[in-house]
C-alpha cells in the first residue's frame, strides 16, 4: 500500500500556531481523502518553525468504481420533464437512459451513472490545492507581486488582487511524493500560485541550507535531521527539558519548569542546543515572580533554583573550594543567578557568544526591572502638587504606595469617560468599602490583629488563621486593633491604596502582576497585614476556578470593588450584550455571588442594585447553582416566591424578623443570594422526603384547581370563614395552615429553612385527607368560595418559601 | 531604543512618507538579479568605519548594501516621529500600486522611554534604520541575513532568530505579519509584511526591516552601555562617542518629556494639527480653480478617470504626524488615563486614514498608473 509524503515549508511559523496547524492538515486532508474514496492505514503530523508536515500510510492506490442508478420520469412525461431529467443525469439523449417497467405506474426512465476510480494521486493533486488555500490560519497574510493588483506586473509575475494565496507566512515551497515502499515514489504535480510540488526540501537555515531530494517519510527524517532539522516537535521537547536539568544539575541547581515556555521554546527552533548563561546575584534583590516574567516574557528563557536536593553535593564541592554557586541552605528553592536559553545552532565557538549576548540581554531587561522595583519604592518627583489629592484620601505623603494613589488621583486619570476619575472610582469604593465593613461586622466577622503591633499576641503568631467569626477571637480582634485598626477603617485603608499600584512603573511593566505589587509594596511601607491582603485579594475571584478572600477586610474591598463596577456600569447603559462584556461584568457578579455565598455573608443588593441589575445578578447566581448542580426549577422556585409574601401571617413573621436582626428575612425583591442560595438548599432537601413530594403534590393540585377556577372566573372568598366548614377535615387543614403558616414563618423570620420546611411537612397529612374527604366544587356558592379560599391559604403557607407550581415533577 | 516594552505598545507608532518629491522607482523589477556585496561590505570604506568599530560606519554599510540592491537612500523626515514608519516614505509609499525601494535612517522618538541618561540601553531618542520593499521580493529573508553578515553578523557564531511580532499600528490604521528578529536573545530589527496602512489593504504587500541601529552597534562594538559606542570610529583625543553626541539631549529630553512638558499647551497641539489636517484634506480635495499658479478653470469632474488628483496630501500628513507626537508627550506625562488613551488613538487613526485614501488621489499613490508599466 502506497504511503503519501507532504511537506510546507513557509517563513516562520509562530511558535503557538504550529501544534493546531499540523492537527489541521492532518484534519483536512485525511478527511478529503476519505471523502473520494479512499483509505488509508494511519497518518502522522510533524512540525518545526518552518514546515508542517503530514506522514499518511497505508493509503489505497486507487478509489472503487461507482454505479449509480438514478430514476427518471415516465415514458410518458412530457418533453420538458424528459429533458430536465436528462441534464441532471449527464445524459445527451434519451437513447443512453434505460427503460423499466413497474406495474402500477407503467414504464420510466433510469439514468445509469457509473464513475470510474481514480488513481490516488490524481484526487490528492486535486485535493491539495484547496486544503492549502481555505486553511484555517487564526491569522494569514498575503505577500510579494502576486498580491498586487490584478492585472499588474511587477517583473515575471503578475498581481492576483483578493486571490492571491493567503498562508502564515510566505509559503516557500511545497513536498510530495505518493508511492509504494517497493517502487520509487511519484511526485504528486499540483501548483499553487507559482509554487509547484515536488520531491525537494531544504535543511536548517544556517547548518544545511542547500536542497534535498527526497523521496518518502523515512529518508525524509533522516536527511533533515542529518541537516540539523528534529521534525518531531515531542522530541524536541525532550532535548530541551533533559539537557536543560542536566545542565542545572551541573551546577547544582533545579530547572524550574514551565511547561508552556517549553512548548513555545520547541517551536522556535528546529535544531535545539540548551546553554546556560548568568547574570549578577545583586538582581535577586528584585522579588523571584518578577525576575522569572521578565526572564521568561521577554528572553523566553528558563530560570533556575538552588536545589534542595542537591545540598549534599553542593556542600561538598562547597568544601572542595569548586567555583560554582555555593548557596547558604536558606536559600534552597530560591532563584540562582543563572537562566538557560536554547540556541537553534551549534555554534563553532560551542556557544559562549550566545550565551554572553543572551547573559547581556537578561541583564539589561533586569536592570530595567530593578529601576522599576527601586523607583516605586522611592519618592516621586514634585510631592508638593499632590498633597491636595493627599488630604482628600488622607494619604501619608511620606510612604511610596500613597504618593503613587495620590498621583493617580492628581493626574486626574479617567477610569472611563462617563464614569469619572480613578479618583473618584476610589473615593467611592472606600466609602462602599468601610460601610460594607460596618454591615459584616454586624455579622461577627472582624480581621485579623496585626500581631506586630500588639505584643502580647505576638507569640499566637504561628496559630493565626484568616478570619475570626467566633465572638471570643472577635474580642480579641477589637481589642487589638483599637482606634486605627478598627474593621471600618482598614477596609477605608485597603480600598484606597488598592488601585495605587496602578501608578507603579512594575505594573506598568507586567499588568499581570496588578495587585500583587500593591500587596508587596503595601507590607514594604508597613500597612497591616489585611490592609495589604485586601489590596491584592480585592480583585479576586477571577472567574469560577479562582480562590475566594476570607479575610474580612479582603471581602469589603472586593465587594465594594466589583459592585461599584456593576453599578456604575449600569448606571450608563453598559451592560453586558449576548458575547460581549468588555468590562468583565459577568465576572465582577459572579465574584460578588461566590464571595457572598462561599463566605456565608448575607447582604441586601437592593440597598444598591436597582431591579435590572438585580435581576442580572439572579441570572448569575442560576447559572452559579446550576454549576454546583443545583436543579434549575427549584431555583426558579425560590426566586420566584419572594415577592409572594402577602399573607398576613407571613408578614407578621416579617415584621417580627425585622425586629430581630436589622434586615427583613425575606425580603420582598430576593436581594440576598446567601438566602436564595440557603432556601434553594433547604427546598431540595425537603423535597426528597417522601413528606415533601406528597405536600408538593397537594400543593400543585391546589394551585391547580385555583388556576382553574379563576380562569371560569368562579368567586374566592377574601378570607377563610371557619363558620362556613362543613367538614372535619376541612377544620383540620384550617388549623393545620394558621398551624404551619406561623411557624414556617417564624422559622423564615430565623433564616431556618429546614425548620420552615419541617413546619410545612405538617400539612401534608391534612392536606391529603382534605383531597379525599372533602369535594371542593360544593353546590352551595358560599362553601365553595369559602373552600377555594382555603386551597389558597395553601399555596400562601408554601409559598414563603418556594413557588411549588414553578417546580417540575 | 526600546527594549521591553514593545508588547504594551504600537511600537511603530507611525510610519511615513520620504522625500515627497521623488518619484516612484519604474525601473525596478522584483526579480532583478541581486548580487550582495561581499561579506566585509565595506568597500569603499577606510577601516576606521568598520561596523564593528564606528557606528556611522555601521550606517554607511547598510546603505551601500541596500544601495546597491537598488533601494534609493533617503534622508531622515524632518519631523519628530516616534519610529521609521511614519517617514512617509513607508506610510504612504507602501500605499497604491506603485513598487518603491528605499532605504533611510530616522530618529525616532518615545519620550516615555527616557531615563535622564542613566540607563546604559534605554534612549528616548534613538535612530531606526528603514527599508521598505514594495512588494517583497520573495527572499527578503535572506536579503536581510545578508544585511547583518555584511555588518559583521556571522550565523554560524551567533544564534539568529525570527519570533513572532504580529505589528500593529493602531494610530496609523495598520497591521502587517513578521517577526522580531533576534540575534542572541536581542531584538535588532523588526520584520514586517504590511497588510494593512491606514486601513487600507496593501496591493501589493511591503516588506519592511527597521533595524535598531544602537543596539545592533552594540552588538557588533561589543559595548554594554549605549554611550560608550563609538561614533566616529576614531580613537584617543579624536574618538567620538555616542555619549559625546547625545548624553546632555537624553538628560534635558528626559526633564522635558516627565516634568516640563506643559500638557496644556499639549492637548491645544494636538487640537489644532488635528483640525489643520482635516482643513488641508478638505482644501486639497478641491480642484484647483482659484490657484495663482494654474489658470486653467477647474470644472468639477468624477473620480476615476481623469479626476483631478489631490494637492495637500503631503501637508496634510504633516499634521498627523504632529499629532502623534503631542499624544506619545502627553502619553509620557501619563495624564492620558487607558479608555482616553484609546480615543486618542481613533482620533490619529482617523487622521492617518484620511491622509491615505487621499494619497490614492495622486500620481504617486498610483491614480492613472498604466497598468502594465508597473
Amino acid at each position: 500500500m502506497p504511503d503519501l509524503l507532504l511537506e510546507l515549508r513557509s517563513e516562520e511559523i509562530p511558535a503557538r500556531m504550529q501544534r493546531k496547524a499540523a492537527g489541521d492538515l492532518k484534519k483536512l486532508v485525511t478527511d478529503g481523502l476519505v471523502d473520494a474514496g479512499l483509505t488509508y492505514e494511519a497518518a502522522r503530523e510533524y512540525w518545526t518553525p518552518r514546515r508542517l508536515t503530514l506522514d499518511v500510510r497505508g493509503l489505497t492506490a486507487r478509489s472503487r468504481d461507482v454505479r449509480e442508478e438514478r430514476k427518471g420520469p415516465s415514458t410518458k412525461a412530457p418533453e420538458q420533464a424528459v429533458q430536465g431529467f436528462l441534464r441532471s443525469a449527464g445524459l445527451s439523449s434519451v437513447d443512453e437512459a434505460e427503460i423499466r417497467t413497474d406495474p402500477k405506474k407503467g414504464d420510466f426512465y433510469v439514468a445509469i451513472i457509473s464513475k470510474p476510480g481514480r488513481a490516488a494521486d490524481e484526487i490528492i493533486a486535486d485535493l491539495l490545492p484547496g486544503v492549502i488555500r481555505d486553511f484555517p490560519w487564526p491569522k494569514s497574510m498575503r505577500w510579494g507581486a502576486a498580491s498586487g493588483p490584478r492585472g499588474v506586473r511587477y517583473g515575471e509575475i503578475e498581481g492576483r488582487g483578493g486571490e492571491a494565496l493567503r498562508w502564515v507566512r510566505p509559503l516557500q515551497s511545497i513536498l510530495c511524493t505518493f508511492g509504494p515502499e517497493t517502487e520509487e515514489p511519484v511526485v504528486v504535480d499540483f501548483e499553487i500560485d507559482g509554487i509547484r510540488a515536488g520531491n525537494v526540501t531544504y535543511g536548517h537555515r544556517f547548518h544545511a541550507p542547500g536542497p534535498i531530494t527526497v523521496r518518502r517519510f523515512d529518508d525524509y527524517v533522516a536527511r533533515l535531521e542529518a541537516a540539523k532539522v528534529v521534525l518531531d516537535a515531542e522530541r524536541r521537547k525532550e532535548i530541551i527539558l533533559a539537557d536543560a536539568r542536566n545542565l542545572a544539575f551541573a551546577r547544582g541547581l533545579e530547572l524550574v519548569e514551565d511547561d508552556g515556555l517549553l512548548e513555545e521554546v520547541s517551536g522556535l527552533v528546529e535544531w535545539p542546543v540548551v546553554l546556560m548563561g548568568e547574570f549578577e546575584e545583586d538582581f535577586l534583590s528584585i522579588p523571584s515572580e518578577i525576575v522569572r516574567l521578565t526572564i521568561r516574557a521577554n528572553q523566553k528563557c528558563f530560570v533556575c533554583s538552588f536545589s534542595s536536593l542537591q545540598r549534599g553535593e553542593v556542600s561538598a564541592k562547597r568544601t572542595e573550594g569548586a567555583q560554582s554557586a555555593t548557596p547558604p541552605l536558606e536559600e534552597e528553592g530560591k532563584l540562582a543567578p543563572h537562566f538557560l536559553l536554547t540556541a537553534n545552532i551549534e555554534a563553532k565557538d560551542g556557544g559562549k557568544e550566545i550565551a554572553r549576548g543572551n547573559g547581556k540581554v537578561v541583564r539589561a531587561r533586569l536592570s530595567d526591572a530593578l529601576h522599576f522595583w527601586k523607583t516605586d519604592q522611592a519618592d516621586l518627583p514634585d510631592l508638593g502638587r499632590l498633597t491636595a489629592s493627599a488630604e482628600k484620601f488622607g494619604l501619608d505623603l511620606k510612604k511610596p504606595l500613597d504618593q503613587r494613589m495620590a498621583r493617580l488621583d492628581h493626574l486626574g486619570v479617567t477610569f472611563h469617560a462617563k464614569l469619572g476619575t480613578q479618583g473618584e472610582r476610589v473615593e467611592r469604593i472606600a466609602r462602599l468599602a468601610e460601610e460594607l465593613a460596618r454591615i459584616l461586622e454586624k455579622q461577627g466577622l472582624h480581621p485579623t490583629p496585626d500581631l506586630r503591633s500588639d505584643p502580647s499576641l505576638a507569640g499566637e503568631g504561628k496559630a493565626r488563621t484568616a478570619p475570626l467569626s467566633s465572638p471570643s477571637e472577635g474580642e480579641v480582634a477589637r481589642r487589638a486593633g483599637g482606634g486605627g485598626h478598627s474593621f471600618p477603617t482598614l477596609a477605608r485603608r485597603a480600598a484606597i491604596l488598592a488601585k495605587a499600584d496602578l501608578q507603579t512603573e512594575v505594573v506598568g511593566e507586567f499588568p499581570e502582576l496588578q495587585g500583587q505589587m500593591g500587596r508587596t509594596y503595601a507590607a514594604l511601607q508597613g500597612e497591616h497585614p489585611s490592609v495589604a491582603a485586601a489590596i491584592e485579594e480585592h480583585y479576586k475571584p477571577q472567574g469560577p476556578s479562582d480562590r475566594v478572600p476570607t479575610d474580612p477586610v479582603s471581602i469589603a474591598v472586593a465587594l465594594a470593588d466589583k459592585l461599584d463596577t456593576l453599578v456604575g456600569f449600569w448606571a450608563i447603559d453598559e451592560k453586558p450584550t449576548g458575547s460581549k462584556d468588555p468590562y468583565a461584568l459577568r465576572r465582577a457578579a459572579l465574584g460578588v455571588i461566590r464571595i457572598l455565598v462561599e463566605n456565608g455573608v448575607r447582604l441586601g443588593l437592593s440597598k444598591w442594585a436597582g431591579k435590572d441589575l438585580l435581576s442580572f445578578f439572579h441570572d448569575r447566581l442560576k447559572v452559579y447553582l446550576r454549576d454546583q448542580g443545583a436543579r434549575h426549577d427549584l431555583i426558579d422556585a425560590v426566586l420566584a416566591s419572594g415577592a409572594s409574601d402577602r399573607t398576613p401571617a407571613g408578614q407578621a413573621a416579617r415584621a417580627e424578623a425585622s425586629e430581630r436582626s436589622e434586615r427583613s428575612a425575606v425580603s420582598a425583591n430576593n436581594d440576598d443570594l446567601l438566602l436564595i442560595v440557603r432556601r434553594v438548599e433547604a427546598l431540595s432537601t425537603f423535597l426528597d422526603t417522601e413528606d415533601g413530594k406528597n405536600l408538593l403534590a397537594g400543593t400543585k393540585r391546589a394551585a391547580n384547581i385555583l388556576a382553574a377556577e379563576e380562569k371560569k372566573g368562579t368567586r374566592i372568598a377574601a378570607a377563610v370563614d371557619p363558620a362556613l366548614f362543613a367538614e372535619p377535615a376541612e377544620k383540620a387543614l384550617y388549623a393545620a395552615v394558621n398551624q404551619a403558616e406561623k411557624e414556617a414563618g417564624e422559622a423564615i423570620g430565623k433564616q431556618d429553612f429546614s425548620a420552615a420546611m419541617r413546619a410545612l411537612s405538617a400539612l401534608r397529612g391534612p392536606v391529603d385527607a382534605f383531597f379525599e374527604q372533602v369535594l371542593v366544587n360544593a353546590e352551595e356558592e358560599a362553601v365553595r368560595a369559602n373552600r377555594l379560599a382555603l386551597l389558597a391559604r395553601i399555596r400562601e403557607a408554601t409559598g414563603q418559601v418556594a413557588d411549588f407550581s414553578r417546580i417540575g415533577g | 531604543m526600546h527594549l521591553s516594552r514593545s508588547r504594551l505598545r504600537d511600537r511603530r507608532r507611525a510610519r511615513a512618507l520620504s522625500d515627497p518629491f521623488h518619484p516612484a522607482v519604474k525601473g525596478s523589477r522584483t526579480g532583478a538579479v541581486f548580487d550582495p556585496p561581499e561579506l566585509s561590505v565595506t568597500r569603499n570604506l577606510p577601516d576606521h568605519l568598520h561596523p564593528s568599530r564606528s557606528f556611522q560606519g555601521l550606517i554607511l554599510t547598510l546603505h551601500d548594501y541596500w544601495a546597491a540592491y537598488g533601494c534609493v537612500i533617503l534622508q531622515p523626515y524632518d519631523m519628530e516621529v516616534g519610529a521609521g514608519t511614519f517617514h512617509p516614505a513607508t506610510t504612504l509609499r507602501s500605499l497604491g500600486p506603485r513598487p518603491w525601494k528605499a532605504a533611510y535612517v530616522q530618529p525616532s522618538r518615545r519620550p516615555k522611554d527616557g531615563r535622564y541618561g542613566e540607563n546604559p540601553n534605554r534612549l528616548q531618542h534613538y535612530y531606526q534604520y528603514q527599508v521598505i520593499l514594495k512588494p517583497n521580493p520573495s527572499d527578503l529573508q535572506e536579503l536581510y541575513l545578508g544585511s547583518l553578515e555584511a555588518i559583521g553578523i556571522d550565523p554560524l557564531l551567533h544564534d539568529i532568530r525570527f519570533v513572532e511580532d504580529d505589528w500593529e499600528s493602531p494610530t496609523l490604521g495598520a497591521w502587517g505579519l513578521g517577526w522580531e528578529c533576534w540575534c542572541d536573545g536581542m531584538e535588532v530589527s523588526q520584520f514586517t509584511y504590511f497588510q494593512q496602512v491606514c486601513g487600507i489593504e496593501c496591493a501589493p504587500v511591503s516588506g519592511e526591516l527597521t533595524y535598531g541601529l544602537e543596539r545592533l552597534a552594540m552588538y557588533v562594538q561589543g559595548v554594554d552601555r549605549v554611550y560608550d559606542l563609538n561614533f566616529n570610529g576614531l580613537e584617543g583625543a579624536d574618538k567620538i562617542t555616542y555619549g559625546d553626541v547625545f548624553l546632555q539631549a537624553e538628560q534635558e529630553y528626559s526633564r522635558f518629556n516627565f516634568e516640563f512638558a506643559d500638557t496644556e499647551l499639549l492637548f491645544r497641539h494636538f487640537a489644532d494639527a488635528e483640525k489643520e489636517c482635516q482643513a488641508l484634506l478638505e482644501a486639497g480635495a478641491r480642484p484647483a480653480t482659484s490657484s495663482p499658479h494654474r489658470g486653467e478653470g477647474g470644472s468639477r469632474s468624477e473620480p476615476g478617470e481623469g479626476a483631478s488628483p489631490h494637492r495637500l496630501v503631503l501637508p496634510a500628513y504633516d499634521q498627523c504626524i504632529k499629532a502623534s507626537h503631542a499624544f506619545n508627550l502627553l502619553d509620557a506625562r501619563g495624564v492620558i488615563s487607558v479608555t482616553e488613551r484609546q480615543n486618542y488613538i481613533l482620533r490619529v487613526r482617523n487622521l492617518a486614514k484620511a491622509c491615505g485614501e487621499a494619497f490614492l488621489q495622486t500620481e504617486a499613490g498610483g491614480m492613472n498608473m498604466d497598468k502594465e508599466v508597473a
